[in-house]
């Protein structure tokens, strides 16, 4: 840090660490303003879908069989088993998340590389886990449809499938962002410098897959 | 140095000015100034579109029985009327401000993200065209700008009109969000060394509280909207009662946004008029802590009181009790700023220029506004009042005669600053007093005839109910009204040019966006400011005004960190170049992103116009396009 | 706010490996639970089920941002943010579900 006096200032606006009043990244700040806005959007969808429990008229229904007037049987129709296991996949896809962030913070610290395993390993791991995760989903919508339920059946498929869509959709997003830092990391390499980019992708993940304990709980487990 | 480089640089200056002309120039911008003149231009704009559209309404309405527009086209009217007004005018106007201001009054030189800051106007720009052409197909969205569902729905609203409603919204929201997470930013993260946020300017302190309405609320009508747009498009029931919907989910969702949003719609104008009166009273905000704390509080409490819109459908005591007594409360903060505006003239030095008399118009036309807005908040008069032009009366006084009035106000203050020439205060003064009394002239009636029980959004009226009069007196005002704007506009272009030149502070304001030049140099600041206290310009100019209040040393540290310097006037007139500032560069891609959104969803009408291919094509096409900009935007470096 | 500046926030206490895996050990065991407990009839059809389960995922969610989000272990300012809407957001769920709820 220089002792230059103010009229020389000027020619030191060069480097590239901006003064801020919060000495934080101006990303960072941005992305949690972001994750508190999405707080209110999936209230909204999620208060939506509390709202309309119990309200369809006609089935199939979440939890229970249903006979229609034409005497056609419905199974309850949400399969816990299968979600249980893409639950747990988007889970432990939060583990590597946090893997991948501490890989990228440390990487080309001494002792830190092996222990950690790299940055590539664990960015391809939780875009794998979260791919999987859709894999689960687009499984679980097409079987729904299969048997019997599209978005247009009544007021239960409505509010399901738009609700766990909008959370699958922010998903997908979430997997092509992965994939891009990865596509990056490839090529040119991810390090501490860019550890915001990282970190930022990483706040994103998590705040998506604790939006899905929430609407696994709501949803699924309570009747 | 910078300072040797006088007269030879003129030129340099000169040239760089014709870089940054042209249409080109405009599309790629990403300076937060030009990106405020095009907010600024674009919602004066639609303010026209939206008085014209008032002035049929009022034309329509002007005498029992008159045919000058079919039922059908009024309810278009109505409904264009209000969405223009509330999301392409004073929204934009607001956002115009935001743009050009905030940095300049926290010592930055550009909001935190640039190409985000012109991505949300060109989404803006896009949105307002593809939500107001379609009047001219007679295809104008007609559902009020509220679309209440099931109404608006596509079992009462099978055609198109409410198609370009519903996705014009969304859109539009998305300009607003993403200029809210940026202002959040750049207010939190931004400011310049010293300027703690105690000390921030009134403005950007009620722009930051609206920046969180808009973050908060906003989602909430998204969803509201996709659940619309999803019954309409693709036969979901969200809104279908004969399904178990329920037909006041969408006023819940739509309310709950929709109050907030009369917050955000006022709460800047309250800090233009914030930053009006003190100057010209010569002396500093009264009470500027409780200042702060009621706007955060009225922007708190805004979020818990949006049901007194639904006192008629049957909610219920319990409820109705709960909203009307939360509504009440809101008025104490709103109260407490009335107060302390009129504290700071008190005793202050004052002079009336056009600016200052619109902010003490807003003060006074606000109290009339919100003393019919409590009457609303008890439930049982409500009931006569809700649906009756005594409604119309209260939503104009405090949106015409507080929103516009306080941003008139800021207009004319800030107009110099911009421009480097001040307006005419004879037309100002012209446009101001037919401004005041034609508002009044037209909506003063209102009371009595919603009182007397005329019903909102009716095309017409039959003679000999006692509305006759107050209807033609509602219409006279109005043309007073569309005069008044004729002048501003003549007003605003001719001084543009011909206007006396002004310096860096014609007013002799406290704030930092007067310490540089009118209009500023494209970097804002030469150098940062190290801000000691919260009037820095009447530290330096009139030192004993703030003498009263808290001021710090400079921190040592600190400055040599941002390499600050004193508050000072500056002069500077180099570009960025010379004095080796990075600028961020003009690019297309914030632009080609908007355009991309717009296609996408455009591919929506698309599907309802039955051609399922090319609606496929539009979306995917649109979609491709959009991401393919964002990658281009994402991994090309700033500066 | 001017003088609480982080100068680097990963100067501040990290979680180590140990709590990372922890959390994922805690977050692994409370959904099994949570899964076991909906196949247990009695007590789906006691009044517990639902503020247990409601707690569970409380404490899946609060664990999650805490640590993995690093909330508990950064500045302020972002537990403000996230806070303050949270808050803002189920009050309003809640509102609803008494407003709208028949």
């Amino acid at each position: 840090m220089t002792t230059a006096t103010a009229a020389a200032g000027a020619h030191e606006a060069h480097e590239h660490t901006h003064y801020t009043s919060t000495g934080l990244d101006n990303k960072k700040i941005a992305i949690w303003a972001f994750i508190g806005s999405e707080c209110m959007l999936f209230g909204s969808l999620i208060s939506t879908y509390l709202v309309y429990k119990g309200r369809s008229v006609a089935g199939p229904f979440p939890h229970e069989a249903w006979t229609s007037p034409t005497g056609q049987v419905f199974k309850p129709i949400l399969d816990i088993p299968v979600t249980s296991a893409s639950t747990f996949v988007l889970l432990m896809s939060s583990l590597f998340m946090v893997l991948a962030l501490a890989a990228v913070e440390n990487k080309g610290k001494p002792g830190y590389e092996g222990t950690l395993g790299s940055s590539r390993f664990w960015l391809f791991a939780t875009a794998l886990a979260g791919a999987t995760f859709l894999g689960f989903q687009a499984y679980e919508f097409t079987s729904f449809v299969h048997e019997g339920l599209t978005i247009r059946t009544n007021l239960f498929g409505s509010s399901f499938f738009t609700l766990t869509g909008f959370h699958g959709t922010h998903v997908a997003v979430g997997v092509l962002w992965l994939m891009t830092l990865l596509f990056i990391d490839m090529k040119r390499g991810l390090g501490p410098k860019d550890a915001i980019l990282v970190d930022i992708c990483a706040l994103y993940w998590h705040f998506v897959d604790v939006v899905w304990i929430v609407i696994f709980t709501l949803v699924y487990l309570i009747q | 140095m910078a300072s040797s480089a006088a007269s030879p640089t003129h030129a340099h200056a000169a040239s760089h000015a014709s870089e940054q002309s042209g249409l080109w120039s405009w599309l790629t911008t990403v300076d937060h100034k030009r990106i405020g003149i095009l907010y600024l231009y674009t919602a004066l704009f639609y303010l026209l579109v939206g008085g014209l559209e008032a002035t049929l309404i009022r034309t329509q309405l002007a005498k029992p029985n008159l045919s000058i527009v079919s039922a059908e086209f009024y309810n278009q009217l109505f409904t264009m009327h209000g969405t223009t007004m509330v999301f392409l005018v004073i929204m934009p106007l607001s956002a115009a401000f935001f743009n050009y201001l905030i940095p300049l009054q926290i010592g930055a030189r550009d909001v935190a993200f640039p190409r985000l800051n012109a991505f949300s106007y060109w989404v803006y720009a896009l949105g307002g065209l593809f939500i107001t052409l379609p009047i001219f197909w007679g295809l104008a969205p007609n559902g009020g700008w509220f679309g209440y569902a099931p109404l608006s729905g596509p079992t009462y609203s099978g055609g198109y009109n409410m198609d370009f409603w519903v996705i014009g919204l969304q859109v539009l929201g998305i300009s607003s969000l993403a200029a809210a997470f940026n202002f959040i930013t750049t207010i939190i993260n931004m400011r310049a060394p010293g300027m703690t946020l105690m000390r921030m300017p009134m403005f950007t302190w009620m722009s930051f509280v609206v920046q969180f309405l808009v973050i908060l609320a906003f989602p909430v009508i998204t969803a509201a909207l996709f659940f619309l747009q999803f019954d309409r498009f693709f036969g979901t029931h969200f809104y279908e009662v004969a399904a178990g919907g329920d037909p006041l989910l969408w006023q819940h969702l739509f309310w709950v946004f929709g109050h907030p949003e009369v917050y955000i719609l006022i709460l800047p104008a309250f800090g233009l008029v914030s930053e009006v009166l003190p100057t010209h009273s010569r002396k500093p905000l009264f009470g500027y802590n409780v200042m702060v704390y009621s706007g955060a509080m009225i922007g708190f409490l805004g979020f818990g009181v949006w049901a007194h819109h639904m006192f008629s459908v049957g909610m219920g005591p319990v409820a109705d009790s709960i909203f009307s007594l939360a509504t009440m409360l809101i008025g104490i903060p709103t109260g407490v700023k009335i107060f302390n505006w009129i504290a700071t003239m008190y005793g202050g030095s004052l002079r009336f220029p056009t600016s200052m008399k619109f902010a003490i118009g807003l003060i006074a036309m606000f109290t009339i506004g919100g003393i019919s807005g409590v009457m609303h908040s008890s439930p049982p008069s409500d009931l006569q009042q809700t649906d009756t032009y005594f409604i119309v009366a209260h939503f104009h006084y405090v949106l015409y005669g507080g929103a516009m009035m306080g941003i008139f106000a800021g207009i004319y203050h800030y107009f110099p600053k911009m421009t480097g020439r001040l307006m005419s205060e004879t037309l100002g003064s012209w446009q101001f007093w037919l401004n005041f009394i034609g508002l009044n002239l037209t909506f003063f009636p209102m009371h009595f005839s919603g009182m007397l029980g005329m019903p909102r959004r009716i095309y017409t009226y039959d003679a000999g109910q006692g509305w006759d009069l107050f209807n033609m007196m509602s219409t006279v005002g109005t043309y007073m009204l569309l005069v008044a704007g004729l002048i501003f506009a003549y007003n605003f272009f001719r001084s543009k040019k011909h206007g006396e030149v002004a310096g860096s502070d014609p007013w002799g304001a406290p704030t930092l966006e007067w310490s540089i030049p009118s209009p500023p140099p494209e970097y804002n600041f030469a150098q940062i400011p190290e801000v000691t206290s919260r009037y820095p310009m009447w530290d330096l100019k009139a030192p004993d005004r703030t003498a009263g209040i808290e001021h710090s040393h400079p921190d040592a540290e600190v400055i040599a960190e941002a390499h600050a310097v004193p508050v000072h006037e500056e002069t500077e007139r180099g570009t960025a170049k010379e004095l080796g500032i990075p600028i961020p560069f003009s690019t297309i891609k914030p632009f080609l992103v908007a355009l991309g959104i717009i296609i996408l969803f455009s591919g929506l009408i698309v599907l309802h116009l039955g051609n399922f291919p090319l609606a496929m094509a539009t979306m995917l096409g649109g979609g491709a396009f959009m991401v393919g900009s964002l990658y281009a935007w994402l991994t090309s470096p700033l500066e | 706010m001017s003088n609480d500046r982080a100068h680097a926030d990963h100067v501040h206490e990290h979680p180590t490996w140990k709590q990372y895996k922890w959390v994922a050990l805690w977050l692994f065991v409370i959904t099994v639970v949570e899964v076991w407990a909906y196949y247990v009839p009695a007590f789906v059809a006691s009044r517990a089920f639902v503020p247990a389960l409601l707690l569970m995922s409380a404490v899946k969610f609060t664990v999650v941002v805490m640590f993995y989000m690093h909330l508990k272990y950064d500045h302020a300012i972002f537990r403000k943010l996230f806070t303050g809407p949270l808050l803002i957001a189920g009050a309003t769920l809640v509102a609803f579900l008494f407003l709208l709820k028949r």
